[in-house]
């Protein structure tokens, strides 16, 4: 099956690389992945996106008219994807800075507090590997070990080696948060 | 065992130019190429060769001119407006039969345009662009792995006939990141050698490397050795690529990224039974006339998609002529079509 994943937010929120991580966990598992980060001028202290799709087969096309899930960091990126996510498909919300719920009911929607459970295990900027651990739990698309290891192994060759513990620990905290 | 790395396609491009044994990369910066001349500017000094950024894309391409006719592989790369500005130097390129390549992650245009992605410099690439009779080998990869491949085979087409060889891509491909398995390093000192280089004459005849002679007979003769090596690239290099089109009653043309989201396509409309199928040229120049033209008397439609207003389209209609209808459908502006607007001109054109 194809999974196709919108991770949007505010530029700042991390959610180009909580999309890199989850299309390296992604290979790392064994699937087909492509990574298409929206580089325009959205970029620039607006909103920022990116789409990830992970696949058994080949990817066609990196560019998704209904994708299968959405996570939405702010209200813009809610607003702005929420009507084109697939029937019966996924939408995860950050309720700490999103104050409205879903309004669709064809979709299964999980309201969590991202910047919350990043600030509980001390690192409130981790709120985006909150939310790819959300993710994962809510999809069961990749086994949480292998994102583990994807998301050390990414925060290392940044440079950012001394964040994994923390980032770790939000990748969990989100997983968990989802029952 | 080699394994797969995640990588965009800008880099992927910089890294296969560095595994084909470029030795000499020079490029001004550009969006959304600007990863691939990160790349080189990362890893080609700690490999002992060379990176020059450049004041401007006119002189990058000039040093292009030197480092090929010094006989070593080399490399350019920008985006439109800085392709356009290279385009003089291409034509002196193909002028004094010297090989090279030239990379253009293509956005939208024309003028400055925007950053978005685009395939609006295909005339541009295919068609001339420079001045005089001349032609490039033009490769337009689909994804990510594939610009990879592309660009170890452009260097080794360069040689082989001495000529500039375009990498066409776009922002999408440029900017994207999928898995790639990198190809082995070619080994430099196994290269053929390249007697016509202007390595120094000590011992020897002077190599005189010029895109100019005064007298018509000469420079007729020039363009006609020219001409004849264009037909024998023709005869012998054009690659396209077929999905699902044995039994398709509709095929799309189209190239690049957009050819890979009508993959996507295809696999919507079969499932909805509507046999389509996808004709993806690899080489736009030499373009693959013969092959399109023996698919187009089999299917009842051959549906141009491109992110241009029909550039590729003049290509199509020239191969298929009136055995099949040839509608067209484009996006521009950096717009990029995607699988259901593309399906729903298909679904325009069947039944």
């Amino acid at each position: 099956m194809e999974r196709s994943v919108i991770i949007a937010g505010f530029g700042g929120q991390g959610v180009i690389l909580a999309g890199k991580i989850l299309a390296q966990a992604g290979m790392d598992h064994g699937l087909e992945v492509t990574w298409l980060p929206s580089y325009g001028p959205e970029m620039r202290g607006g909103t920022a996106n990116c789409t990830v799709v992970l696949s058994e087969e080949p990817v066609g096309s990196p560019i998704v008219d209904e994708p299968s899930a959405l996570i939405a960091l702010n209200l813009p990126s809610l607003d702005k994807f929420e009507p084109i996510v697939v029937s019966g498909g996924t939408i995860l919300v950050n309720s700490s800075l999103v104050d409205r719920g879903v309004s669709r009911r064809d979709v299964r929607a999980f309201t969590l507090p991202l910047n919350a459970l990043a600030a509980k295990v001390g690192s409130p900027r981790s709120l985006n590997m909150a939310a790819l651990g959300a993710y994962l739990k809510a999809s069961g698309a990749i086994p949480l070990d292998v994102a583990r290891q994807a998301m050390t192994h990414a925060l290392e060759s940044e440079g950012k080696g001394k964040t994994v513990a923390a980032n770790v620990q939000a990748l969990e905290e989100g997983y968990n948060a989802v029952p | 065992m080699a394994k797969r790395v995640l990588m965009r396609g800008n880099e992927v491009i910089a890294e296969a130019a560095i595994r084909a044994g470029c030795q000499c990369y020079f490029a001004y910066p550009i969006t959304p190429q600007a990863e691939l001349l990160e790349h080189m500017a990362r890893n080609m000094p700690r490999l002992g060769r060379t990176f020059v950024q450049a004041e401007s894309e006119v002189a990058a391409i000039s040093m292009v001119h030197g480092a090929s006719a010094a006989g070593v592989r080399t490399m350019t790369s920008s985006s439109s407006p800085g392709i356009s500005l290279k385009m003089e130097g291409i034509s002196y390129l193909a002028g004094s039969s010297l090989p090279a390549v030239i990379v253009n992650v293509v956005r939208g245009g024309p003028g400055l345009g925007n950053i978005a992605p685009a395939q609006c410099d295909y005339f541009q690439a295919t068609k001339g662009g420079g001045h005089g009779d001349y032609h490039m080998i033009v490769l337009a990869p689909s994804t990510v792995p594939e610009a990879g491949e592309l660009t170890m085979l452009a260097f080794e087409l360069a040689d082989r006939y001495r000529t500039p060889v375009m990498i066409l891509a776009d922002g999408m491909l440029g900017q994207m990141m999928e898995p790639v398995l990198l190809p082995d390093p070619v080994d430099p000192a196994a290269l053929p050698a390249k007697p016509w280089a202007a390595t120094g004459a000590k011992g020897r005849e002077p190599n005189i490397i010029l895109s100019f002679d005064l007298d018509p007979e000469g420079l007729r003769r020039m363009n006609l050795e020219l001409q004849a090596r264009y037909r024998t690239i023709r005869e012998k290099e054009v690659r396209h690529e077929e999905t699902e089109t044995e039994d398709a009653e509709i095929v799309i043309a189209a190239h690049g990224t957009v050819a890979r989201i009508a993959k996507s396509v295809v696999r919507m409309a079969r499932a909805e039974g509507i046999r389509l199928g996808l004709f993806r040229p690899i080489t736009v120049w030499p373009f693959p006339y013969e092959p399109l033209r023996a698919l187009s008397s089999r299917v009842e439609t051959v549906l141009t998609v491109e992110m241009s207003a029909g550039q590729m389209w003049e290509d199509v209609r020239l191969a298929v002529a009136e055995r099949a209808k040839t509608p067209f459908y484009g996006e521009l502006g950096g717009v990029v079509p995607t699988p259901k607007g593309i399906l729903r001109e298909v679904k325009r054109h069947v039944g």
